[in-house]
């Protein structure tokens, strides 16, 4: 079939560094059509490209066979072509009906038409199977749902091509499935449809054609039927890859208990959360979006308000803010990097040794050299990649910045580490290199916990999982009951009595 | 000093590992045009001021505008970081008015003609300066008020207590012979350099210095540029605010302490619109109003070029010296208009 839309030898630099030379790529009607690669392959400078965010260095675009120049993204809209961007990119304190129409409004005569909007945003989220009110202002919305309202926005309006930049990066299964059933109704009605995700098993299940990207050069494009997830992560990395989850050493049951949490509650999020976490044990917590992880240990930070009590080594901590925490030896990765974890103005260097400032200080000054050396012995250990070290946070690939974040917070030597998503948006072999990480912090004898919506993660790493549900724990599985199957289960509250009978 | 992002150059090896190969090495020297503008704008303006009159050139005159320009220029300083720290604060002129009118009160009512008598004078000023300051600053931090309320109240009350202590007309130093030893603060000079002059360069210097080098200052640019993660990194976010402020005060007082000499007195205008005119140096010197992007050189150009354009008003005839507010005005505006345009460049 004839391409709506192609690329035609598009290269783009940033200065004197080159992120994407001769790429040429056809999307056909009615086809979904993957881009895969590695954290700054140069997948989403690809899409911005395409979606009128940037221009290429070099390069054509054509549309139905005609060359097209899109000075802007409404051009491109307006021709069709719809990004929904790997950042959330909202107005938070518009409601999600208005971020929806935004610049496109629906007019009652002079008016915007709100009850419209409302509407026709409530169908949009309903068809991606999202509980979200249309009239809630975004600012109140989990990330996941953020990124759900993102998705809507492009599913209002008839697009020709729709791109999506790792949609399914903050949602759980569920909602990815809601997402790719959406993804299949559109497929049928003929549009096509670009998919960025680092998720391999998704990517064949919902592609028709697979491209790779590497260092910014295409690699392949194949059916996906011809690949196997296997394949792709070949592909990709350019090498053979090991087995992805690291050995699970022996957490010794009787290890000095580090994190203490009882009867934890974040009003509004959380109610009645206790565990520990022993020296040695990798602990999940797992559960659908919204099941009030990430509150519970924004809490135990002191990040929030809270009630209950958190122990560290059997001494309490006050929730007088993250500073406390920290010096205790409690570090939290937080889940929404570019909002919480990363000055994306900045640079680098101020980025990684933000929380452990004091220690780069020599009298009362920064010692700018020491925090030269500690970026370059960051990006060795943590294999950051970028063009250049004088970029700014904000700059860096998505999965490149994971790493600066991980980078930035293990500059405190915890004892106790909390990641919350830590494979986010992270390549396949990325993902290796932070569980074999992770896993080695653990056999250090600290105390980990993961925050994670990717079951095999989960079960790939931890020792044992705590599932959360509506805020409260709903149970905990370990040994043979480390299944895909019970932590959905206890996720959902779906067929309880019969797992509970088992 | 620091005003450019590429003040250092780091080379990278080809082959580094975390590099990729494929790429060629980035040597990237980034010239940040936000740095640059307001010297660029001054350049201009000085050329401009050259072709209007044969007497803007000389020492003179440019030495006049440089001491005139002193106390914005430090209050501007103090600005820098209660703005690169996400802030705003409205007070200043009110509380350059107040500071003023309780040092000449204080002096007044210790007596003497000694350097002792000043020094008295000075202390007290800074301690209500600091005072002021710390007050914006806890109310802001503590109180969770809005920059813009809060010091517009502070801005109401300052002000009235001066018009109180004034009783509505003039505080005034009433010692001649104290006014003869205070002078030489506003009018004198070390080898030819005004001391005001002086006296703000090492502000400036001071604060750069604070603001690039000290874990204080990186921590107010990770407030400004986002609170949550600076929250998130465990920066002591109260404090560090609320020293802002305090900084701010200690500006304004220091302010006060040259321009009490040029005068001797305070009245209820002393120090009006000081605080628009310090906001605007403060953006003209590529400072971003949202925060996170401190130039402290930048806002000192800035103090200077707001001198500058009346100082050329005044001795051209153009347009009429009463317009100088109308221009001053216009230069916030396109001095923001570059700013977003430098910002679309990226
Ligand atoms: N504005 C910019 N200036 C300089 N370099 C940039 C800029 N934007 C992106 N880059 C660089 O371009 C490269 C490609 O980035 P891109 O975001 O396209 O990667 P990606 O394939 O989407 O990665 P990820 O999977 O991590 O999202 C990276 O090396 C990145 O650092
Ligand atoms: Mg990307």
């Amino acid at each position: 079939m004839a391409p709506v839309l192609s690329a035609r030898d598009i290269s783009k630099s940033f200065g004197p560094v080159e992120v994407l030379g001769g790429i040429d790529l056809d999307l056909e009607p009615g086809r979904v059509h993957a881009v895969i690669g590695e954290n700054g392959a140069g997948k989403s400078t690809l899409m911005r490209i395409l979606s009128g965010h940037l221009p290429a260095t070099r390069g054509r675009l054509l549309l139905d066979g005609e060359e097209v120049r899109f000075s802007d993204p409404v051009a491109a809209e307006r021709a069709g072509i719809v990004l929904v961007h790997q950042e959330i990119l909202l107005a938070p304190d518009l409601t999600v009906a208005q971020n929806l129409f935004l610049g496109r409004e629906p007019r009652r005569g002079l008016f915007a038409d709100d009850a419209a909007m409302e509407r026709r945003a409530a169908a949009a989220l309903a068809e991606l199977g999202a509980d979200i009110a249309p009239d809630a202002p975004v600012r109140r919305l989990s990330i996941a749902e953020r990124q759900l309202a993102q998705i809507a926005r492009a599913l209002v309006e008839p697009y020709r091509v729709v791109i999506l930049d790792e949609p399914t990066a903050v949602l759980t299964p569920i909602e990815s499935e809601a997402l790719f059933a959406a993804i299949d109704r559109l497929r049928g009605t003929g549009v096509a449809i670009l998919y960025i995700s680092h998720r391999l098993p998704e990517v064949k299940r919902i592609a028709d054609t697979i491209t790779v990207l590497r260092d910014g050069r295409h690699v392949a494009t194949r059916p996906a039927a011809e690949l196997e997830p296997l394949d792709m992560a070949r592909l990709m990395v350019g090498r053979e890859l090991s087995r992805l989850f690291p050995e699970k050493a022996f957490a010794a049951p009787d290890a000095p208990v580090l994190l203490e949490a009882e009867r934890v509650s974040v009003p509004g999020f959380a109610e009645d959360v206790s565990f520990t976490v022993r020296a040695g044990e990798i602990l999940g917590f797992g559960g659908l979006i919204g099941a009030g992880r990430s509150e519970v240990f924004e809490g135990v930070m002191g990040l929030r308000k809270r009630s209950g009590t958190v122990r560290i080594d059997g001494r309490p901590l006050h929730a007088s803010g993250a500073g406390e925490a920290l010096d205790a030896g409690l570090a939290y990765l937080s889940e929404d990097r570019k909002g919480k974890g990363l000055l994306l103005n900045q640079s680098l260097a101020a980025n990684l040794t933000l929380a452990a400032l004091a220690r780069f200080t020599r009298g009362a000054f920064i010692d700018a050299q020491a925090e030269r050396r500690a970026l370059d012995h960051a990006f060795e250990e943590f294999d950051i990649r970028a063009g250049s070290r004088e970029l700014l946070a904000g700059e860096l690939s998505g999965g490149n910045q994971q790493k600066l974040l991980i980078a930035k917070m293990m500059l405190l030597e915890p004892r106790i580490v909390v990641f919350d998503e830590p494979t986010r948006g992270i390549d396949i072999g990325t993902k290796q290199q932070i569980y074999a990480f992770v896993a080695a912090l653990a056999a250090q004898g600290k105390a980990v916990v993961v925050i994670s919506s990717e079951m095999p993660e989960l079960i790939g790493l931890a020792h044992r999982v705590i599932v959360m549900r509506h805020g409260r724990i709903a149970g905990e599985v370990a040994g043979a009951r480390l299944t895909e199957q019970d932590i959905v289960t206890l996720a959902t509250g779906v067929g309880e009595g019969a797992a509970a009978a088992a | 000093m620091h005003e450019t992002r590429s003040h250092e150059t780091t080379s990278i090896e080809p082959g580094t590992k975390g590099e990729t190969p494929a790429r060629r090495p980035a040597r990237r020297r980034r010239i940040d045009m936000r740095a640059l503008s307001p010297f660029i704008a001054l350049a201009v303006l000085l050329v401009l001021g050259a072709f209007t009159s044969p007497v803007f050139l000389s020492v003179e005159n440019l030495t006049n505008v440089a001491t005139r320009a002193s106390f914005i220029a430090i209050i501007a300083v103090g600005a820098t970081f209660v703005i690169a720290a996400g802030g705003l604060d409205l007070s200043v002129g009110s509380m350059a008015a107040l500071t003023a009118g309780v040092m000449i009160l204080a002096m007044n009512a210790v007596g003497g003609a000694d350097v002792s008598t000043i020094a008295i004078g000075m202390a007290v000023a800074l301690g209500v300066a600091l005072a002021c300051g710390l007050f914006n600053g806890l109310v802001v931090t503590f109180g969770r008020i809005e920059p813009f309320i809060v010091t517009l109240g502070g801005m109401g009350i300052y002000r009235a207590l001066v018009v109180f202590l004034a009783a509505g007309g003039t505080i005034t130093m009433t010692d001649w012979d104290l006014r003869e030893t205070y002078r030489p603060i506003y009018f004198g000079d070390v080898l030819g350099v005004p001391i005001p002059v002086i006296v703000f360069l090492v502000v400036a210097a001071v604060a750069a210095v604070v603001l690039y080098k000290t874990p204080f200052g990186r921590h107010v640019v990770a407030i400004g540029s986002n609170e949550d993660v600076a929250r998130f990194s465990g920066v002591p976010i109260r404090r560090v605010r609320t020293l802002t402020y305090v900084i701010q005060g200690l500006c304004v007082g220091i302010a006060i302490l040259v321009y009490v000499p040029r005068l001797g007195s305070a009245t209820p205008t002393t120090g009006l619109l000081w605080e628009l005119q310090a906001i605007t140096a403060v953006v003209i010197g590529g400072t971003a109003l949202k925060g996170g992007t401190p130039f402290v050189w930048g806002t000192v150009v800035g103090a200077l070029i707001l001198e500058l354009v009346a100082n050329i008003m005044v001795l051209s005839d153009f347009v009429s010296e009463y317009l100088v507010g109308a221009v001053q005005g216009a230069i916030i505006i396109i001095a923001m208009l570059v700013q977003r345009s430098l910002q679309r460049g990226r």
